[in-house]
């Protein structure tokens, strides 16, 4: 017994067994409630909703995994909405077929800022991405207040955000589990994700191993930018509409729902697993306190409690005598 | 002697360069205003100035300790709040409305420490979720803005003394000299900077690590705190808004680099924090005065932000070993 406590101890895999094991205490708690929360339609509602948050936290994941954070989520999952719409407008059925990738371009392009600036110009990724997230700002307000784009998303996008396309499994879940699987692939299964790992670690260090550690970080960011911007696609699919600071409330959950799932923030350490969990793990979280009818008081003060809680039980620090 | 300036200004070259910026930034403003350099329009760039330079005073306690404080913002917001309802009545009722509001922020601050030396969380994650507990207390207080304050200390804090010089100023003067100063010559001030420039050295050191860092997130949310006051004094009401405390940290943030603190912890004074608000603040009624366009204010905002933080990339400039770039 003791030697497989240790061996969990040693695998690192007891936060993501500590979300998960929430989860289904969360699920419980909700049944008592109402019976609805075991049915697998309303399960399928959260997973798909879950997806948003997902494919952000996919990106959000990678820069915490180099020990960086990036706090330009808000404004570039707008972009992605924003544009891909304005896409659609602008050139007609070409702009109808492209808006989708032109979108998440977008939101790349503006990744690819953050990680030059983090990687090339070595500030800091929390003020630059502060700095590129107010800019992604002015150049939405000029777009949408200068040209009036249209701002209603194209059917395919409304048709992968909220279809049901196979056997009744929402369209938007498999583009996570598509992105969760490129992820799993890419941090696994590539040099870059192991050299991800190890710029997480100690950047020195990998940069005297030979790896070209300013690359690996200027495609982190690439890529969670471009994920930022294809969650803001979905989102504008699902409410039909692109708008302004649609993606304010996205920030605090991704960063929370990696973390939760194990991840270090200081980089180096965590399973894609886990932010998995960590997200289903948020959204349920949320899902229940809204069907419970509590107010938004009760609600942002439960949140906040809820994550310190679970970071107490399994996620602290070393002792300094250690 | 000689060799003390040139320590001095090498230490404070950041904070020197805020102030720099900020004289030139505020002439310019000055010049090109219609009004010129009148009492009002000094009193009213106080009035805008001082409450973020407040808060980024705050900011700067924790990130010295190379930690950082993502709940300033909403704990100005909470004080705001309490600060509505308490802060009212008889002279002696406001005086103690003032204390409990100075208490509630301290109080928050100390449960930030309090999490991040006992249970031992990382700051970062510890305040985005003490912060998001301070905004649900603050929506209770206030579900809806309004409330009042003590309109005679309102109107004695905002307006202007004699010679034209904005009380709110003469505030943050002696918020500087009663919190920052005194804390600064500190053995916990001291303590805070070599925590941040290494932890594990200032632990061997003997070092009080935990207490070092519960003064610093403590007198944090209490300058927080102080801030959110004044903004009740300005407002004359409390607002629970989740977009004015997000405003106010990531600005807090911003305006600690530009004033030349490190990230990373070790270097940096509240001074130049100060002077980096004061920047921060100014450029936005620059845009204002030179007739910009409302639509691309936010742009410019957004790319003078961006500038100003990238200008520390100009030390890149001097690295002679290309291993120095990477910590």
């Amino acid at each position: 017994m003791t030697a497989l406590a240790l061996r969990l101890k040693r695998s690192g895999h007891i936060p993501v067994l500590a979300a998960a094991g929430c989860t289904v205490v969360l699920l419980l708690v909700g049944s008592m409630y109402s019976q609805n929360f075991l049915s697998a339609d309303y399960l399928l509602l959260q997973l798909q909703i879950a997806s948003f948050l997902g494919i952000i936290a996919t990106g959000a994941m990678l820069v915490i995994l180099l020990g960086g954070i990036d706090l330009s989520v808000p404004w570039l999952v707008t972009v992605g909405g924003v544009m891909s719409a304005a896409a659609a407008g602008w050139w007609g059925a070409t702009g109808e077929a492209v808006a989708i990738p032109f979108g998440i371009a977008c939101g790349a392009l503006l990744g690819a800022v953050n990680g030059f600036g983090v990687a090339y110009l070595r500030v800091p990724s929390m003020i630059f991405t502060l700095g590129i997230n107010a800019v992604a700002q002015g150049l939405i307000v000029v777009q949408t207040g200068g040209f009036a784009p249209q701002d209603r998303s194209t059917p395919a996008m409304h048709l992968i955000a909220t279809g049901r396309s196979l056997l009744g499994i929402p369209n938007a879940l498999l583009v996570w589990a598509v992105v969760g699987g490129a992820t799993l692939f890419l941090l696994h299964r590539t040099t870059l994700g192991r050299s991800i790992y190890a710029v997480g670690n100690r950047e020195r260090a990998a940069y005297l191993s030979g790896v070209d550690t300013r690359r690996v970080v200027l495609m982190c960011f690439v890529i969670a930018g471009a994920c930022s911007a294809a969650a803001g696609v979905l989102l504008t699919g699902y409410s039909t509409k692109a708008y302004q600071a649609m993606g304010d409330a996205y920030l605090l959950p991704a960063i929370a729902a990696v973390v939760l799932g194990g991840t270090n923030i200081l980089g180096g350490r965590g399973s894609y697993l886990g932010t998995v969990v960590g997200v289903i793990l948020i959204t349920l979280l949320q899902s229940i306190l809204s069907v419970m009818q509590i107010p938004e008081m009760g609600r942002q003060i439960i949140y906040g409690i809820v994550i310190i809680t679970m970071l107490l039980v399994y996620g602290r620090g070393r002792r300094h005598s250690d | 002697m000689n060799d003390d300036w040139k320590f001095h200004l090498r230490e404070h070259k950041g904070a020197y360069a805020a102030a720099a910026m900020f004289v030139v930034i505020f002439a310019l403003y000055i010049l090109n205003h219609q009004a010129g350099w009148t009492a009002p329009v000094i009193t009213t760039a106080a009035n805008k100035g001082v409450l973020l330079a407040i808060v980024a005073m705050a900011q700067t306690l924790p990130v010295l300790t190379a930690g950082i404080d993502l709940s300033v913002g909403m704990v100005f917001v909470l004080a705001n709040c309490v600060a509505s309802h308490l802060v009212v009545g008889t002279p002696l009722q406001a005086a103690f409305g003032v204390v409990a509001v100075l208490a509630v922020g301290a109080l928050c601050g100390w449960i930030n420490g309090a999490i991040i030396v006992y249970g031992r969380l990382q700051p970062i994650i510890t305040t985005l979720a003490t912060g998001t507990v301070y905004y649900g207390i603050s929506l209770g207080l206030r579900p809806v803005p309004g409330g009042d304050v003590h309109a005679g200390l309102a109107d004695a804090l905002t307006g202007s003394l004699p010679g034209g010089i904005p009380a709110m100023g003469v505030v943050l003067v002696g918020v500087v000299l009663l919190v920052w100063v005194p804390y600064r010559r500190s053995v916990s001030g001291r303590a805070a900077l070599a925590i941040g420039s290494s932890e594990a050295a200032a632990y061997m050191s003997g070092v009080n690590i935990g207490r070092t860092k519960l003064i610093a997130y403590t007198l944090a949310g209490l300058l927080a705190a102080i801030g959110g006051l004044l903004l009740t004094f300005v407002t004359y009401s409390g607002e629970a808004s989740s977009t004015i405390g997000g405003v106010y940290t990531l600005n807090s943030i911003a305006a600690v680099v530009i004033g030349g603190t490190s990230l990373a912890g070790g270097a940096g004074t509240a001074i130049g924090s100060v002077f980096g608000a004061l920047v921060l603040r100014t450029i936005g009624d620059l845009l204002f005065v030179f007739d910009l366009e409302p639509l691309w204010q936010p742009l410019f905002q957004g790319f003078i932000l961006l500038a100003a933080v990238s200008l520390g990339s100009l030390q890149l400039l001097k690295v002679s070993n290309r291993l120095d770039l990477f910590k």
